[in-house]
């Protein structure tokens, strides 16, 4: 009963192992429509294809380069600029330094002078001193002895009676020198 | 006998439809052989259209189109074979690919109903072409001598065993490679196509023929049917994958100068 269901459709299929023998027309057309096809890929599709990716990568290579060429350009920018400033920056550094030097310079050379002044002005000062006092020293010296002479002969000269007369010789004496010391020191 | 009363299981049959054209001659052609005709036409309409006018920056279609010959070279060819070598091969295998995936797809394309490769000629000749390619390729890149001694020899093994290794790799490369490349390519679309119209065949049937309750059981194999169809598309895309990974490793390994 199977078997006559199966064999219904009354087809001319090859039976077992045959099945997997290709019939001549099968393979055939098998061999034309691959033939056509592997043709079809070897001579157009593929080769078109592979230009549009080579175009494709071509194009993305070239934007590639002229962004790598500006981001080159715009960073031999920065280094000039930079290396502008470095220098820039320098040069305010050596004008800086060469005005705290010149300062300095200067501030010494005004210390010396005032301190060569204030030498110069104490010298000066200890000259003059030095100068009076010789002077001083020797009118006093002089003093001294015309007063060591007016005391001896106001001693010898003069009649010591009383006590009364000796108080007064030593009074005028002390006078007389107050008087001569006052005159000395003007 | 009516056709509607009674359950049509598939048969061998179905493969071998009648002729439609030049019966007799080698030229014969039934619908398999015109679904192979229409799908080369519907391949090559497709990728001219896309491709004739393509520009740098892609449209839709052509987008679409790039996608599926990347996949092919990208991740078949230049993955496995590398760049130059990817590059000389990818043309034969894009065509494998797109080839094999043009001629299973009419297996769920209502109408046709039945995949190009479901019937041996195609897959065995496909099969045919990635033997000879490889073995092209041996020749080729390292020479005929390197190519049988890294192929019937190979390398890090103490000769005795070469006794028992040899045959088994010849067996192996030269005859079961080519056989299993196209067993598995037919034997997948001839089970599919089978399993689609026994779902659909016994949904007809409950329907239509069935009494009582049966019919019912005709909505579970309609399911069926809608699930295998997705199934074969994916199975469909998956084989053609499978063929051309494959011939690839094989040309990988023949052109290889050491195992």
């Amino acid at each position: 009963m199977a078997h006559g269901l199966i064999k219904a459709a009354e087809g001319n299929a090859p039976e077992g192992i045959a099945l997997f023998f290709p019939a001549a027309y099968d393979i055939i057309w098998s061999a034309v429509v691959f033939g056509v096809i592997l043709f079809f890929f070897v001579k157009f599709a593929i080769p078109k294809f592979t230009a549009i990716l080579d175009e494709r990568s071509a194009a993305i290579e070239g934007n590639i380069e002229k962004a790598e060429s500006a981001q080159a350009e715009a960073a031999a920018q920065l280094e000039k600029y930079n290396e502008l400033l470095a220098e820039a920056r320098s040069e305010a550094g050596r004008i800086r330094e060469q005005a705290r030097l010149d300062g300095i310079t200067i501030l010494n050379e005004l210390k010396e002078q005032a301190s060569a002044e204030a030498a110069r002005v104490t010298a000066n000062a200890a000259t003059q001193i030095e100068a009076e006092r010789q002077a001083a020293l020797a009118s006093l010296r002089a003093e001294v002895g015309v007063l060591a002479l007016d005391l001896a002969s106001s001693v010898i000269g003069s009649q010591l009676s009383d006590d009364k007369k000796a108080a007064a010789l030593v009074d005028s004496f002390l006078a007389d020198l107050e008087s001569s010391e006052s005159s000395a020191g003007k | 006998m009516v056709a509607a009363d009674e359950f049509h299981a598939p048969t061998m049959d179905e493969f071998f439809p009648a002729a439609i054209l030049f019966e007799g001659t080698p030229f014969e052609m039934n619908r398999i052989m015109l679904i192979r005709v229409v799908m080369t036409a519907v391949l090559l309409l497709v990728f001219w259209l896309v491709l004739r006018r393509a520009t740098v920056v892609p449209g839709r279609g052509q987008g679409l189109a790039e996608l599926g010959l990347d996949f092919v070279r990208v991740n078949i060819a230049e993955d496995i074979l590398g760049r130059d070598l990817g590059r000389r091969y990818f043309p034969l295998l894009a065509a494998i690919f797109f080839a094999i995936l043009f001629m299973n797809l009419p297996g769920i394309i209502p109408g046709m109903n039945i995949a190009g490769t479901a019937v041996v000629g195609l897959p065995l000749l496909i099969a045919l072409v990635s033997y000879v390619a490889f073995i092209y390729a041996g020749v080729k890149e390292v020479g005929g001598a390197t190519f049988l001694k890294n192929a019937l020899f190979p390398a890090g093994v103490p000769w005795p065993l070469y006794i028992l290794l040899t045959p088994i790799e010849f067996l192996n490369i030269f005859i079961v490679r080519p056989i299993s490349l196209a067993l598995r390519l037919l034997l997948n679309m001839m089970v599919g196509h089978i399993l689609l119209v026994l779902c659909f065949a016994a949904t007809h049937f409950f329907f239509f023929s069935a009494d009582g309750w049966l019919p019912v059981i005709g909505v579970g194999t309609l399911a069926g049917g809608f699930i295998m169809t997705i199934v074969e598309l994916a199975v469909a895309v998956l084989q053609a994958y499978v063929f051309t990974l494959l011939t690839t490793v094989y040309i990988q390994q023949a052109a290889a100068e050491e195992h």
